[in-house]
């Protein structure tokens, strides 16, 4: 299998399903003439032309909403917006719209449509550039919610958000464009949504690990591994919403202790939704009430130092493991 | 024409089942028969109708959270719109939408919205749509004066001047934006003329002149049709009930609705001008439909719980 960067898999993707299905189009802000903020859609506008690859003005709101109104009429846009913070200039034609239209019509049309952001902290850019809301579209029923970690899983749940009738907000993680992997050649490789993956096996805790988390996650468990003697089981639910709750459970039946690391805030978050989740039905097989490790409860720092505080390292996994097992 | 009218008689009866529904509506309303809130367009008509009959099957219509007439001028049966109101499966939305959300694909009736200037960024998707599937349809985006401060109005008019979107804007402006007068909520008053600074060109009409707002609607749907270019058309209307049924109207004077009511109707006025025109019998034939229509809501089932999750996700 060949080696891509997660940011070629998406290109890959993307790439793929507008040759697959001329209903696919992009828009988005510098998607086009200047190959995407972070060249996701590199090399695109020169091989589908301008009508299936719009760059847009500055108007994210607008910019999804146009998605929702093309979706509806028969066409499978990907919407890509340059940040997630970005995306809370959209939430109306997200929330109110693209999530709401199917059910508030009684299923009379569906909304076909993807909207992808990027996330995270670790590049110095202050609180309007870095955070991780995966939970803010975790709690909006109406859209499938996807955070893949790795090159494979980014064209595979792309292909398969592209491929979905249902809106589908697609959190992709600054940091890990650069990050190289296998992934499949097969055009038709596809992650099922509803579908984790078990990064590592192990028998003495669960760490259940989001979007980049995932990765930081694996780094912690072979550290403990190596150094403490310690086998950690790392989960990475690649999509939210579904979720794959029975693979979760059935490993903290195993391993009877759960630590969930997320980038974004500890209130109102998906480790917060989650252990409520695995309390409720596994509460009988935990040893140890359940830990989460997450981002700092502040706006993004910008100064170096501060910011590498304020998100999680596998140093605190590995910390927080000892400290329960 | 059905039954052997005229166009111009056609419109009338339009108006009138719309102004009967309207009216019955608000007394279901007042019965608790209807919850939430309820927005009539009472005055309105001839704004939705000459609008709605400028254009043509294909193309698509797109409107507010105050959209019965709108659905009902598209041809949405009135039963299924009541059933609606009443929150029955039988409802045009199946009863998960309610008085603010109609929606009917099959007459390309693509939806009230509740969120003021939130349908406009889908009217250019829709465009879009028409556009990149080589159609010559034209999408016809109805919102109020309100709607023209919201974010969504700049962004969308410069967005379809520069994609060069099929789609007539239109302002219907009742002089409310709820309960706030035009002249206290927007600088410029003159609400077509918003358009200019985004490239859109502007036309009004008179919004209590049915065959006025059918001719000024007619050109800006040929023009975007022909152009591909989006077209701003104001509608000057007065909405004579209240922002909804919740509203006291405190906001304006007694006087100023019962001279809009007398002078202004849009059926009264409309009427007057036909010849051989018996809007008594009209009105009596109506008003069996209005009944059918309510004994049609009220004996319909409301969903089960069983279908509650249903269309959640495709």
């Amino acid at each position: 299998m060949p080696e891509l960067r997660y940011r070629e898999a998406l290109n890959q993707a993307l790439r793929e399903e507008m040759e697959r299905d001329d209903r696919v189009f992009i828009i988005g802000e510098d998607i086009g003439v200047f190959q995407g903020a972070f060249k996701v859609t590199q090399g695109l506008l020169e091989a589908f032309g301008d009508q299936r690859v719009r760059d847009t003005p500055i108007s994210e709101n607008t910019i999804v909403g146009v998605g929702v109104g093309a979706a509806m009429t028969g066409l499978r846009p990907v919407v890509e917006l340059m940040t997630v913070n970005f995306s809370l200039l959209a939430l109306d034609q997200i929330v109110n719209h693209m999530a709401a239209i199917p059910y508030m019509f009684n299923g009379q049309v569906k909304v076909p449509m993807v909207v992808r952001m990027p996330q995270g902290a670790g590049h110095q850019l202050g609180p309007t550039h870095s955070h991780c809301l995966e939970a803010l579209y975790l709690h909006v029923p109406g859209i499938l919610l996807a955070v893949p970690s790795t090159p494979a899983d980014a064209k595979g749940l792309l292909k398969a958000a592209i491929r979905d009738d249902n809106p589908v907000v697609f959190i992709e993680h600054e940091s890990l464009y650069g990050a190289k992997g296998e992934v499949p050649e097969d055009a038709d490789h596809l992650v099922d949504f509803g579908q984790a993956a078990i990064r590592r096996e192990g028998e003495d805790v669960t760490i259940v690990g989001i979007s980049r988390m995932a990765i930081t996650a694996q780094q912690a468990a072979e550290t403990l591994a190596d150094e403490h003697d310690i086998a950690a089981e790392v989960i990475d639910p690649r999509t939210l919403r579904p979720l794959d709750l029975p693979t979760i459970l059935e490993s903290v039946r195993k391993t009877n202790r759960c630590v969930i690391v997320e980038e974004g805030w500890p209130h109102g978050g998906v480790g917060a939704n989650l252990a409520a989740l695995i309390q409720e039905q596994a509460f009988d097989y935990l040893d140890a009430p359940i830990q989460r490790v997450t981002g700092a409860d502040l706006p993004m720092p910008y100064s170096k130092p501060l910011e590498q505080l304020a998100f999680p390292h596998a140093e605190q996994i590995v910390e927080r493991v000892r400290s329960m097992v | 024409m059905a039954d052997g009218l005229d166009a111009a008689r056609e419109w009338l009866q339009a108006m009138l089942l719309i102004r009967r529904f309207e009216e019955r509506a608000g007394a279901m309303y007042a019965k608790n028969k209807v919850g939430g809130f309820l927005h009539l367009a009472i005055g309105e008509e001839a704004t939705i109708v000459g609008a709605v009959r400028a254009m043509r099957d294909d193309d698509y219509l797109i409107s507010t959270y105050r959209s019965h007439g709108h659905a009902i001028a598209r041809g949405t049966d009135p039963k299924r719109v009541m059933a609606e109101l009443f929150g029955k499966a039988t409802g045009v939305s199946g009863g998960r939408g309610g008085s603010m959300h109609m929606f009917d694909g099959e007459r390309r009736f693509m939806g009230g919205y509740g969120i003021v200037g939130g349908n406009l960024p889908l009217a250019a998707g829709i465009a879009l749509s028409s556009d990149y599937r080589e159609t010559d349809e034209v999408t016809v985006c109805v919102f109020g004066d309100g709607a023209a401060n919201q974010g969504t109005f700049g962004e969308t008019l410069n967005l379809a001047a520069l994609w060069k979107l099929p789609v007539v804007f239109m302002v219907t402006n009742n002089q409310f934006g709820m309960g706030t007068a035009l002249e206290r909520h927007t600088a410029q008053t003159d609400l077509h003329k918003r358009g200019e600074g985004f490239g859109v060109p502007g036309l009004r009409c008179d919004g209590m002149d049915v065959g006025d707002t059918y001719e000024v609607m007619s050109e800006a749907i040929e023009r975007a049709r022909t152009d591909r270019t989006p077209i701003l058309v104001e509608a000057v209307t007065y909405r004579f009930a209240g922002h909804s049924m919740a509203d006291p109207e405190e906001y304006r004077e007694k006087d100023e609705v019962k001279e809009w009511r007398e002078q202004h109707d849009p059926i009264k006025n409309f009427a007057a001008k036909l010849e051989d025109v018996d809007l008594d019998a009209l009105d009596e034939e109506i008003g069996t439909r209005i009944d059918a229509a309510v004994e049609f809501a009220e004996e319909s089932d409301f969903p089960t719980p069983e279908s509650m999750q249903d269309h959640l996700y495709a």
